[in-house]
């Protein structure tokens, strides 16, 4: 299938309160082009979680958002540290954030099961040392 | 019930502008973990919280909260209140802790 539209995003990793900018622009985005409103709510949520992940665990990275006729794909990739042990890091409560993030009202161990909890398919490809890539799928029927 | 209808039956203080405060509410959230907030608040909710830098903007605007609800007098750092005056988020101010914030909702909801 044919893609409809892409939006790229780069992810300043050097500041934790302007996270989420390109989330925000993606939800504007999808809003203005009349995507159903709970749509663009799971595709913002699930984005912001692995947006901020993305700024406090990697500095930083691309975010690519792929608008086709039946679903959105957003794909994070980061150069980071990578995941050691993915089922470990699902799991609610599980949180390797700092105190300075956790501050903030973050560093909960909540990113990753909310990006789950709000996507329709999600896939972690990560190695330790190489970075990590995040993609979500979202239908949209 | 109306954001503007909330902040004027509680006593609430808006401290936001150009907001769209017409909103209507669909219940309340009360927590500060804003993981726990984004992933759990209902679209069109009000957060009630006392945490004020601009991740609880942020989060307002991803989740589709109505309005953000601050308690025990506590401010917006300058950085929040720009966020959310640019993207609508209207955020009152009470001066009562969390619970008695929240009995208070629940009570001019009720009554509405």
């Amino acid at each position: 299938m044919s893609t409809a539209l892409n939006m790229h995003y780069i992810v300043d990793g050097s500041d934790f309160t302007t996270a989420g900018e390109a989330s925000t622009a993606v939800k504007m985005s999808l809003k203005k082009l009349g995507i159903a409103p709970d749509i663009v709510r799971k595709v913002a949520i699930a984005m912001y979680e692995a947006e901020i992940n993305m700024v406090i665990h990697a500095g930083g990275g691309e975010a690519d958002v792929m608008l086709e006729s039946d679903k959105i794909t957003i794909r994070l990739i980061d150069h980071g540290k990578g995941i050691p042990d993915v089922e470990l890091a699902m799991k609610e409560g599980y949180s390797t954030a700092p105190d300075t993030v956790r501050s903030l009202g973050f560093g909960a161990g909540m990113g990753l099961p909310n990006i789950k909890k709000y996507s329709d398919e999600m896939y972690i490809d990560t190695e330790v040392g190489k970075g990590t890539t995040v993609t979500i799928i979202i239908n949209l029927h | 019930m109306k954001v503007s209808e909330l902040c004027k039956a509680a006593g609430f203080t808006l401290v936001t502008d150009k907001q769209d405060n017409d909103r209507e509410i669909g219940g309340v959230y009360a927590c500060d973990l804003l993981s726990w907030v984004i992933g759990r608040a209902a679209q069109d909710a009000v957060l009630v919280t006392v945490m004020t830098n601009v991740n609880v903007i942020a989060v307002a605007v991803m989740a589709d909260l109505s309005c953000v609800v601050l308690c025990e007098g506590v401010s917006l750092d300058s950085a929040a209140l720009q966020k959310a005056n640019e993207n609508g988020v209207a955020v009152l101010s009470s001066d009562k802790p969390v619970y008695e914030t929240c009995l208070l909702i629940n009570k001019v909801m009720c009554n509405k």
